[in-house]
């Protein structure tokens, strides 16, 4: 039999029974249609999460305090046992390092600020004006913390976007008193709205000088070290300098850890490429549904068509040959419901797409093979029983229908 | 060339044993118009199948030109099938959806032959049967004898040497029947072996040698010197 005798007979076959044939499409396309929503959810979340991260600067590096076996932010980096802190002469040190561009200190703590009357408690930071380089923040007026240092208390602040709207409503906040827990600072600027970041939402928090946030908090430690590397190739030999350097001062004991923006970028990514290939499994269950139901429909149409099964075997059609074109049916079936599942699919994310515009919702390039594919094989390994099947009806039964 | 020895077929129904078949023995030398009758029951189509490499015999032998059928493997049994021998049936058994010339087209597309050619002899076999012109008509268009006829230009388009009707004529009316027998009686006298199973003693009668069973056995093998005109 010549392939595309093949084709067309099992084309013809499934041309005649639309509505079964629509059915089992429809199964696949489904199932199709439903690896490739869900790859592309989990991939919207990887983007967001990667894209977050990477919008913290560039070339950054963090020192936190604590020994951390692992080089992403777990759980464990979080932990310090009886470490030396970090500290102010830490950031001054690692500065002399030539592959550090910039290294600001960071003091993270929860106050109580008001203002005539109005209080709220908020996330306060106590930083330098290098934090805002690293991390690209604009300003919408005004100054971050000028002049400040490392050196003294200046009694100055900045605040978030929310904050200033909720404190100074329309009132121009510039050169206004903050009462920051028991300290009184004037408003040298707003910083520009940033929307939510990852760990971290500015526009709900007000900037110390760093020093003043020590004396605030009673403690001299620093909660990290933010740092940006001259460059991307020297990434590496910052993390080594900083490691060295502040090892050095901490007397031989390297108690802190370094993780560069690139290693969490990179945990990050594999949590997420995790997820997304674990939803890909559980959507492919879908499509093993959808294999066994082309397997019940061509088990019944097998038995509807015995007849002309019979004929066929009678003409002189050998088992492989009713077997061939039998799978190639179940195949038809199975890779055209793949590439309509595929429409749908696309279909569905440009709906995602328009309701949530800020997730970039594309499923990966292999789960849309990979979705074809398995479905493909689905059809094949689930056309296997009814081809077989077929294959061994005895023909005068089948034509005698005895 | 057929040769059959001791050939038996039993079916095994419930705890009892049919003996479809029960030690048949003769020769059926190429060319040969050969007509079989018997009562019904008789395992006329029992025997058919078995000819037709359908069926195989519970014991005895089946010689086919010289070939021991019981040592061919399915795909030679289809292969043979295909090449060498022709069916029509009772009841025609033509693919409803399919055309007159697809239907005759089949064994040619299981063959694996190229269009072009397919075109052209199943156009032909359909001329054959008188058909040419009804190549696009679908069965359900078609009348009984028409539809029997279009199962011969099928059961002819490989060319085999031996033709199997089980009954081809049971299912038309008096007319149509005489144009069946006719077309198959010209087909042999063109040299092909032709078996024919009939209830009807008058087709039956024309047949140069006529073989009657009786409950599986061959009561009778009666020779005709010259075929009724
Ligand atoms: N597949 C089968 N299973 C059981 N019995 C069968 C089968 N085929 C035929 N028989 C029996 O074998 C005998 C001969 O049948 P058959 O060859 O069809 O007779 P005929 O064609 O002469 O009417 C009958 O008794 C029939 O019931
Ligand atoms: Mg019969």
């Amino acid at each position: 039999m010549r392939f595309m005798d093949c084709n067309r007979m099992a084309g013809g076959t499934l041309s005649r029974a639309p509505g079964r044939t629509f059915m089992m499409l429809l199964a696949t396309a489904i199932s199709v249609a439903a690896v490739l929503v869900l790859t592309s959810l989990g991939e919207a979340a990887r983007r967001y999460v990667t894209d977050e991260f990477r919008s913290l600067g560039t070339n950054l590096l963090i020192v936190m305090p604590g020994r951390s076996e692992t080089s992403g932010m777990g759980p464990g980096s979080f932990i310090s046992e009886t470490n030396r802190d970090l500290t102010l002469d830490d950031v001054r040190a690692v500065r002399r390092s030539p592959n550090i561009e910039l290294a600001a200190p960071v003091i993270v703590g929860a106050v109580a600020v008001n203002r005539a009357g109005l209080e709220r408690e908020v996330t306060v930071f106590g930083t330098i004006e290098e934090f805002r380089e690293i991390r690209q923040w604009t300003m919408e007026i005004g100054e971050f913390l000028p002049n400040v240092g490392m050196d003294r208390a200046a009694p100055l602040c900045v605040v978030g976007a929310t904050i200033r709207d909720e404190l100074f409503g329309n009132e121009p906040p510039i050169g206004q008193w903050l009462r920051v827990g028991d300290r009184r600072c004037r408003v040298t600027g707003v910083l520009a709205e940033q929307g939510t970041a990852v760990m971290i939402d500015v526009d709900e928090a007000v900037l110390i000088p760093v020093v003043m946030a020590q004396q605030l908090f009673n403690s001299p430690g620093l909660f990290r070290i933010i740092m940006q590397a001259t460059s991307r190739d020297s990434m590496d030999a910052a993390k080594r300098d900083a490691r060295r350097i502040i090892t050095e001062r901490h007397y031989g004991e390297e108690d802190f850890t370094v993780v560069t923006q690139d290693a969490v970028l990179s945990t990050f990514d594999g949590i997420f490429g995790n997820l997304t290939r674990a939803l890909a499994g559980i959507a492919s269950i879908s499509l093993v549904v959808a294999g066994v139901l082309i397997m019940n429909v061509m088990l019944v149409s097998v038995s509807q068509r015995t007849a002309e099964v019979g004929l066929l075997k009678a003409l002189g059609a050998t088992r492989q040959q009713v077997i061939a074109l039998f799978l190639t049916e179940a195949l038809f079936l199975a890779s055209l419901g793949g590439i309509l599942g595929i429409g749908v699919g696309y279909g569905v994310i440009a709906v995602l797409r328009g309701a949530y515009p800020e997730l970039d919702f594309v499923p990966p390039l292999w789960a849309v093979g990979g979705a074809l594919v398995t479905a493909a094989a689905c059809g094949l390994f689930f056309g296997i029983l009814p081809a077989r099947r077929a294959a061994d009806l005895d023909p005068i039964v089948a034509l005698t229908g005895r | 060339m057929i040769k059959l020895r001791d050939l038996c077929r039993n079916f095994q129904v419930g705890t009892e044993t049919v003996h479809a078949l029960d030690h048949v023995t003769f020769d059926i030398p190429d060319g040969e118009y050969v007509s079989i009758m018997g009562p019904s029951g008789s395992g006329k189509s029992t025997l058919l199948n078995i000819l037709g490499l359908m069926d195989r015999p519970s014991s005895g032998t089946y010689t086919l030109d010289g070939v021991d059928t019981s040592t061919m493997t399915d795909n030679e049994l289809a292969e043979t099938r295909q090449q060498q021998i022709g069916f029509v049936f009772q009841s025609f058994h033509l693919v409803p959806r399919l055309t007159a010339f697809e239907n005759v087209e089949l064994p040619m597309v299981l063959a694996g032959d190229m269009p072009s050619e397919r075109r052209e002899r199943g156009l032909q076999a359909l001329d054959g049967v008188g058909l040419g012109h009804r190549s696009d008509h679908r069965p359900s268009q078609l009348s009984g004898g028409e539809r029997q006829r279009v199962a011969i230009a099928r059961a002819m388009v490989m060319q085999p040497k031996l033709l199997l009707a089980d009954e081809p004529t049971g299912n038309l009316d008096t007319h149509s029947g005489r144009e069946i027998v006719r077309i198959i009686e010209q087909l042999n006298s063109d040299g092909l072996t032709l078996l024919v199973v009939t209830h009807d003693p008058a087709i039956g009668g024309r047949a140069s040698r006529q073989l009657k069973f009786i409950d599986g056995r061959l009561d009778q093998d009666q020779r005709q010197r010259e075929s009724a005109a």
